[in-house]
C-alpha cells in the first residue's frame, strides 16, 4: 500500500470481512461444513469469552506471549552478540560463515528433539529452542550489516584509530540497524511458531497446548478461539514492530 | 587447495569434540551420541529403507502443500497486483488472516483430515499461501511502467496485456517467491510431522529420541540439516538462473 486508504475504502474493506463473516455464519449454520470441525461465529465468540473472563485462556495468552519475548529477547542478545564478533572479523567469517549457512535453513523444530534429550520436557528447553530459532536471522542480518559498511567509513574509523570494539560499537552497529531490524521482526514470527510448537510437544502451558487439547476432545469452538487469539497475537506484535521500525529508522530518510 | 578445505575445518572441529566427549564424560548419555555412531544408525537406516521412505514422505508433502499453497497465493497476488480496488477491498481480510501462524491449523487440521498426508499438505499450503501472495502482488505491481505504456499503444485488451507483457515481466520475481516457498513449506513439514503427524522425517527423529536412541536422533538431524540445505541451494541456484535467463540485472 502506497498511500493510506480513504474513509470510504476502508468501509468497503470492512464490508469484504464482514461478507467472510457472513460466509462462515452460513457455512455452519446451514450445515455446509460439519460443525464438528467448523463452529458458528457466535459459539467461537463464546467461548471467546467465557475463556478470557474466567482467566483459562488470558493466562495461556499471556504464557505463550511470555515465552515469545522472552526467547526473542534471548535471540536478539545472542543474534547481535554473535553477529558483531563474526562480522567483525574477516577470518571469523572465512572459517565458520559456511557453518552458519549451512545451519540457516535447518527447520528450528528439528532441534527439539535434541533439546528434548538435554534438557527434558520442561519450560526451559522450549525457551530455549525459540532463541534459538529465532536468533538466525538477527544473527546473518547483523553479519551482513557489518559487512556492508562503507569503505569509507572504515577509513575514518583507521584515521581515529578506532580500536575493534569501537568500529563495531559506534560504526558497525548503527549501519547494520536496518538488517538487525528487519531480522527481529522475521525473529518475533519465528518465536511465536516455535512457542506454539514447544508447547504442544513438551505440554508446556500456553494457547499451542490449549488448542491441541481443544482439538483431541472435539471442542471446535474453543480451538478456533484459541487460533483467533493466536493470529491477535501475530498481529499485534507484527504491528508494534512495524511502528518501532519506522521510529527506530526515521534517521536514515531525513 | 587449503581454502577449498576451510570451510568444513569449524564444523570438523565441533563434530571431533563431540566424538571426544560423548566417549569420554557423556559415555552412556541418552542425550547425545558420538557422530561415528550416528553415520552407523545412518547407514543402518539407509539399508533398511526407513531413511527413503521418511524423506519422501516429507519432501512429497512439502512439495504438494506448495504446490496448492503457491498456487492459490499466485493467484490471489496477481488478482491484488493487477486490480487496486480488489487489493483495497480486500486489505482488512488479507492483513487479519496473514498473521495466523500456521502452526495454530496443526490441530484444526488433525481434526479435519485425522493424521496422514492431507493433514500436512493442508497446514504447509496455508504456510505458503500468504508470503507467495505478497510476493506475487509486489511482482504485478512492479511490472515496468514503460511496458505497460507499450501495451497501451498497441491497444492490447486485458488478456492480451497480461498474457504478452505482464505475466512474464513477473516471472523472474515469482521465481524469487518460490525460492521463499521452498523454504517455508520443507520447515513448516518437518515442523508438522515433529508436532503431530506420525509420518516422516520429523517423526522419525523424534520417535528415535523417544526410543533414547541417540546415534539415531543425530543423524536424523544431520540428514535433515543436509536435505534443507541441499534443497535450499537447489532453489536458489534455478532462481539465479532464471534471473540471468529471463535478463534482469541488464539494463
Amino acid at each position: 500500500m502506497n498511500r493510506r486508504l480513504t474513509p470510504m475504502e476502508i468501509a468497503g474493506s470492512l464490508a469484504v470481512l464482514a461478507a467472510l463473516l457472513a460466509l462462515w455464519w452460513l457455512a455452519s449454520h446451514a450445515g455446509w461444513v460439519s460443525k464438528v470441525f467448523l463452529p458458528t461465529p457466535e459459539a467461537t465468540l463464546a467461548s471467546l469469552h467465557e475463556g478470557l473472563a474466567a482467566g483459562e485462556l488470558a493466562g495461556f495468552t499471556a504464557a505463550t506471549v511470555g515465552r515469545m519475548l522472552a526467547g526473542w529477547v534471548l535471540a536478539g542478545v545472542a543474534g547481535v552478540g554473535l553477529g558483531a564478533l563474526v562480522g567483525s572479523s574477516a577470518a571469523a567469517r572465512a572459517w565458520v560463515g559456511p557453518t552458519l549457512e549451512f545451519i540457516r535453513p535447518l527447520p528450528a523444530s528439528a532441534v527439539m528433539p535434541l533439546a528434548i534429550a538435554i534438557f527434558g520436557l520442561s519450560g526451559g528447553m522450549v525457551l530455549a529452542v525459540v532463541a534459538f530459532g529465532a536468533m538466525w536471522p538477527v544473527l546473518l542480518g547483523t553479519v551482513h550489516g557489518l559487512v556492508g559498511v562503507h569503505p569509507r567509513l572504515r577509513e575514518v574509523a583507521a584515521a581515529l584509530q578506532l580500536g575493534r570494539g569501537e568500529f563495531v560499537w559506534k560504526i558497525g552497529l548503527p549501519n547494520a540497524m536496518p538488517d538487525i531490524v528487519a531480522g527481529m521482526r522475521l525473529a518475533m514470527t519465528i518465536s511465536l511458531i516455535v512457542s506454539v510448537v514447544g508447547e504442544m510437544i513438551a505440554s508446556q502451558p500456553g494457547l499451542g497446548q490449549a488448542i491441541l487439547l481443544a482439538a483431541r476432545a472435539f471442542r471446535a469452538s474453543e480451538l478456533f478461539a484459541g487460533i483467533v487469539l493466536l493470529g491477535a497475537i501475530g498481529f499485534v506484535s507484527n504491528a508494534l514492530l512495524a511502528l518501532a521500525e519506522r521510529r527506530l529508522l526515521r534517521w536514515q530518510h531525513p | 587447495m587449503i581454502r577449498w578445505l576451510r570451510p568444513f575445518v569449524f564444523p570438523a572441529l565441533l563434530l571431533a569434540a563431540l566424538e571426544i566427549w560423548a566417549r569420554t564424560v557423556g559415555a552412556g548419555s541418552d542425550a547425545v551420541a558420538p557422530p561415528s555412531a550416528a553415520l552407523r544408525a545412518f547407514a543402518a537406516a539407509l539399508v533398511d529403507g526407513s531413511l527413503l521412505a521418511a524423506t519422501a514422505f516429507t519432501l512429497g508433502s512439502a512439495a504438494l502443500g506448495l504446490l496448492v499453497g503457491g498456487g492459490l497465493g499466485v493467484a490471489m497476488g496477481t488478482l491484488l497486483g493487477l486490480s487496486p480496488r480488489a487489493s483495497r477491498l480486500g486489505f482488512v481480510s488479507v492483513e487479519l488472516l496473514r498473521p495466523v501462524p500456521s502452526v495454530a491449523l496443526i490441530p484444526l487440521a488433525m481434526l479435519v483430515f485425522g493424521f496422514g498426508l492431507r493433514m500436512e499438505i493442508s497446514v504447509v499450503a496455508f504456510a505458503c499461501l500468504w508470503p507467495m501472495a505478497m510476493l506475487t502482488q509486489a511482482a504485478a505491481q512492479q511490472v515496468e511502467p514503460r511496458l505497460l505504456e507499450v501495451a497501451r499503444a498497441l491497444q492490447m485488451n486485458a488478456w492480451q496485456r497480461f498474457a504478452w507483457i505482464v505475466g512474464p515481466a513477473m516471472v523472474p520475481r515469482l521465481f524469487v517467491a518460490l525460492r521463499l516457498g521452498v523454504a517455508i513449506a520443507l520447515v513448516v513439514a518437518v515442523t508438522v510431522e515433529i508436532a503431530a503427524n506420525p509420518n516422516g522425517m520429523g517423526y522419525a527423529m523424534m520417535i528415535a529420541q523417544q526410543s533414547l536412541d541417540p546415534a539415531l536422533m543425530l543423524a536424523w538431524l544431520l540428514w535433515i540439516g543436509v536435505v534443507g540445505f541441499a534443497i535450499n541451494a537447489a532453489a536458489t541456484w534455478v532462481q539465479q538462473r532464471v534471473a540471468r535467463r529471463m535478463g534482469e540485472g541488464r539494463p
